[in-house]
């Protein structure tokens, strides 16, 4: 499963580049997005992939099965997609100001009229 | 010994302090470290007659076989002697100087920390604390020629002399290190004495030129001298201490030291010879070319290095000796010299030689100094710069390569040195009195004792060349050469080939002193060409590295955030696709044991994550990425991971809701590439795309390190009573990760509160 997964992270990084190179900056933000999910996924999958076997001590105090999913990349893409939407809030609120203020979408104007 | 060249740096911490309690007499006590160098020095001396020496070691890096280590010898100690001596009557003349300055204290300290790198360089035996004390000089100069910061000029000279010398040192240090190379060694002493011949080496010329290089920089050769004329804009005690008796000599001292390790073959022998000839005839030529006292000098000391390296390079038993004797003679008259042209730069508010004149009954003392200095530059009998001159025309009357070359080259120079010492000697002092910025009067005693003590010596010297000869010459040539030699100094050779060449440098110098303004006339219409020399090289060159500059910060640094981000990329996929396919095996372990639900699940996630950025609206694109969003969180879901599932899914929601809040009041999407931008574009998104995709694959490949989750795995219910593993390393294991993830969500969270918060007034002020 791992090289299908791989191919995935492929193609959201590839597509959230594209759109981080765009000169739209309303484009930005949607390449944001899909960076941030595709770095998720990269560190979900760099302990391997495991089906059904979830990180959760049984209640009954019986042995955990032989194979289980590593808990550690998981605890760290938690923390990942929760600091990926505050940046993400923070900074649709501050383009959205951008380009209230500037009255343009184009980074390069932008850039223009700042001076 | 360690204290004995550390102490410098030590009180040059205290001397702003002693400064403001004492005034401009703190160079009374400041004088008091150079003169007790001086006297330990002097002890030494019987001992290094002997043969021996003193030999001082401290590990500094034993990992790395460096050690913080001194060695005097012969030669060491002859300059360590100079260096002490000759600081100690600057110190006492910077007092007088220096009055009334309020950056006294600043100067001693510069002067002191100098000093004490200057005796590292000659005593130091660890290639790289010779080094270090090396570029120390370096740095020390460059904030003193600077020391008039608020003067241009003085900035821009002392920039020139620091990033020649610099360029130097990095040459000296690469050098160096392929000495160690070659030698296993880092010791001097252990390389010159050592077994390996460095001649027969292939790495020989390499090293010797790097070595070279070094010195060349520091004692201004040929083409690097156009330094030194500028240094000149330091203070005049710094210009007498440092860019004419000692740092230009570091790296005559280098050569000197090397000497018995590379010496004698025909590189050594021609590189040495014919930059050291050019450098003599440069210098001695362009002295001719400028009025100020300052710059006719430095000019004079570029000959005199230029000399010294020529002898180098002769490396004769003759040669040496009258190397030792012409760098003693030099020190002596050259420093008093300066000190000289301070004085009347000090009392008579000038620094041109035309605008002087007649100053011998206001200035008796100092006159009679630079009479007595300059007789030792023109190599005059009975002054000790005769003896050193004598020996230089036998030396290279001796030599059996390229003797007309060296000879027509000596003579010239010494010709045109004479009328040089005319110049410095006669004109200011003889002749009607001229109106000068100042009303001339002698100069205070502080600063008539260094001019004096020195063309004293020199004249003592000249009619007892003994008295310096055995005990410090000699060992110092025997450093040199590497071997025993026998040395006799005597003033009166006996008519010979060197005296009646001394006799037509002396008349025909007295002609072009007495015909000077003609002779500068004749030269300045050689301008055009004089101005064409190295030094314009120099300034091209800062000039090109300026706009080079200039370029490439436009093309690089040029605000669009999508420039960078491609640079980024580019270089990224460039040298990493390069280090995975070339360094890195690239096996691809294809476990296909796939199903056919996560195939359809990993399928929808790719292609909505393509669709997002090719879908024309906006809506539909924040759509896509929200499949896309779902889709990463079923995967986490069938993959073990149902925390980071309803995290997704949450997270996921929230993030649709806020953009289609948020965006929809935000301008529409629009097409503002070209095609040809989109193209470029995306074969470096999917490049990027593909070498991600490559480097997760390679992953699995690659363990370097075993997992340290197992820890958790085993004490989560021990430890921190949890049954979900994930849970308990977020709230206990790692729960200060958790703590700073509060604190960026809070932060977020206050800057869109206050940025939502700013619009609303705005709006309300409106």
């Amino acid at each position: 499963m791992e090289p299908l997964i791989a191919i995935v992270i492929g193609a959201i990084y590839a597509s959230a580049i594209y759109m981080m190179l765009r000169r739209s900056i309303v484009k930005l933000v949607i390449g944001l997005i899909l960076i941030s999910n595709a770095a998720n996924l990269l560190i979900f999958t760099t302990a391997g992939l495991t089906r059904g076997s979830p990180p959760l001590i049984p209640m009954d105090g019986s042995a955990l099965p032989e194979v289980v999913a590593d808990p550690l990349p998981q605890a760290l893409v938690l923390t990942a997609i929760v600091i990926a939407f505050g940046v993400l809030s923070f900074s649709v609120v501050l383009i959205r100001r951008a380009t209230e203020i500037m009255q343009v979408d184009d980074m390069d104007q932008m850039k223009e009229n700042a001076k | 010994m360690l204290i004995a060249v550390l102490a410098g740096f030590v009180l040059a911490m205290f001397a702003p302090v002693l400064t403001r309690w004492l005034g401009h007499r703190v160079g009374w006590v400041m004088a008091l470290y150079p003169a007790a160098v001086m006297i330990w020095l002097a002890g030494q001396v019987p001992q290094v007659m002997q043969g021996g020496g003193l030999y001082f070691e401290q590990a500094w890096a034993p990992s790395l076989g460096l050690s913080l280590s001194f060695w005097l010898d012969g030669l060491s100690l002859m300059f360590g002697l100079l260096i002490s001596g000759i600081g100690t009557l600057i110190l006492l003349y910077a007092s007088g100087y220096m009055k009334g300055d309020p950056r006294v204290g600043r100067f001693y300290a510069i002067m002191l920390c100098f000093m004490s790198s200057m005796l590292g360089v000659v005593m130091a035996d660890g290639l790289m604390s010779l080094f270090v004390f090396w570029e120390l000089t370096s740095i020390t100069s460059y904030l003193l020629i600077g020391f008039d910061h608020e003067d241009e000029k003085a900035r821009k000279s002392a920039l020139q002399g620091l990033l020649v010398t610099f360029s130097g040192g990095l040459a000296l240090m690469s050098g160096l290190i392929m000495l160690n190379l070659v030698t296993g060694s880092w010791s001097l002493r252990e390389i010159i004495g050592g077994e390996v011949s460095l001649r027969d080496n292939a790495l020989y010329l390499p090293i010797l030129l790097c070595l070279l290089g070094g010195a060349f920089t520091k004692s201004a050769q040929f083409p690097f001298h156009f330094w030194l004329p500028n240094a000149m804009a330091a203070p005049t005690p710094v210009s007498a201490f440092l860019h004419s008796a000692t740092m230009v000599k570091a790296g005559i001292y280098l050569m000197a030291r090397i000497s018995p390790e590379f010496s004698g073959t025909s590189a050594w022998t021609l590189i040495l010879c014919v930059f050291g000839a050019v450098t003599m005839l440069t210098g001695a030529f362009l002295a001719l070319r400028f009025s100020g006292i300052k710059k006719v000098l430095a000019y004079s000391t570029i000959m005199a290095l230029g000399t010294l390296t020529m002898l180098l390079g002769i490396g004769s038993e003759a040669a040496l000796i009258a190397f030792v004797a012409f760098l003693f003679a030099h020190s002596l008259y050259k420093g008093a010299l300066f000190m000289v042209a301070g004085s009347l730069d000090h009392e008579t508010g000038t620094k041109d030689i035309d605008a002087m004149g007649g100053l011998f009954r206001k200035m008796p003392v100092t006159a009679l100094s630079a009479l007595v200095a300059a007789l030792s530059l023109g190599g005059i009998i009975p002054l000790f710069g005769f003896v050193a001159k004598e020996l230089l025309f036998e030396a290279v009357l001796a030599t059996s390569q390229l003797t007309t070359f060296l000879l027509a080259m000596t003579l010239v120079s010494s010709i045109l040195v004479v009328a040089a010492a005319g110049i410095v000697a006669l004109r200011p002092f003889f002749g009607a009195l001229k109106e000068t910025p100042k009303t001339p009067h002698e100069a205070p005693v502080t600063m008539l004792a260094g001019p004096f003590i020195l063309a004293g010596l020199s004249l003592i010297l000249g009619f007892l060349p003994p008295l310096v000869g055995q005990p410090i010459l000699a060992p110092a040539a025997r450093a040199v050469m590497g071997g025993e030699l026998t040395m006799s100094l005597y003033l009166w050779h006996g008519i010979n080939t060197a005296l009646i060449m001394s006799m037509v440098s002396l008349l025909l110098g007295l002609v072009i002193c007495w015909q000077w303004r003609r002779v500068r006339g004749l030269i300045a219409r050689l301008n055009p060409l004089l101005d064409r020399g190295p030094e314009s090289g120099y300034w091209r060159l800062m000039d090109g590295l300026v706009r080079f500059s200039e370029w490439q910060t436009r093309v690089l640094q040029n605000g669009h955030m999508r420039n960078y981000l491609l640079m980024t990329l580019t270089v990224f996929v460039g040298l990493t696709g390069y280090a995975l396919l070339v360094r890195h095996s690239l096996s691809l372990n294809l476990a296909l044991d796939m199903r056919i639900h996560e195939i359809v699940v990993a399928a929808v996630t790719a292609a909505s994550a393509v669709a997002a950025c090719l879908m024309r609206s906006r809506l539909a694109a924040v759509a896509a990425s929200g499949v896309m969003g779902f889709g990463i969180a079923l995967l986490f879901l069938l993959f073990s991971a149902p925390d980071l599932a309803i995290t997704q899914l949450l997270i996921e929601t929230l993030t649709v809701i806020l953009l289609i809040l948020v965006l929809f009041r935000m301008p529409r999407f629009a097409d503002l590439s070209t095609a040809g931008e989109r193209i470029r574009d995306a074969i470096v998104a999917l490049l990027t795309g593909a070498l991600m995709s490559l480097l997760v694959l390679t992953m699995y490949d690659v363990n370097l390190f075993p997992s340290i989750s197992e820890y958790m795995v085993d004490n989560s219910v021990d430890l921190a009573h949890g049954h979900n593993i994930v849970n308990v390393i977020l709230v206990d294991f790692r729960a200060l990760d958790t703590l700073g993830e509060i604190f960026v969500l809070a932060l977020a969270a206050t800057g869109v509160f206050a940025m939502l918060k700013l619009q609303t007034r705005e709006k309300k002020a409106r």
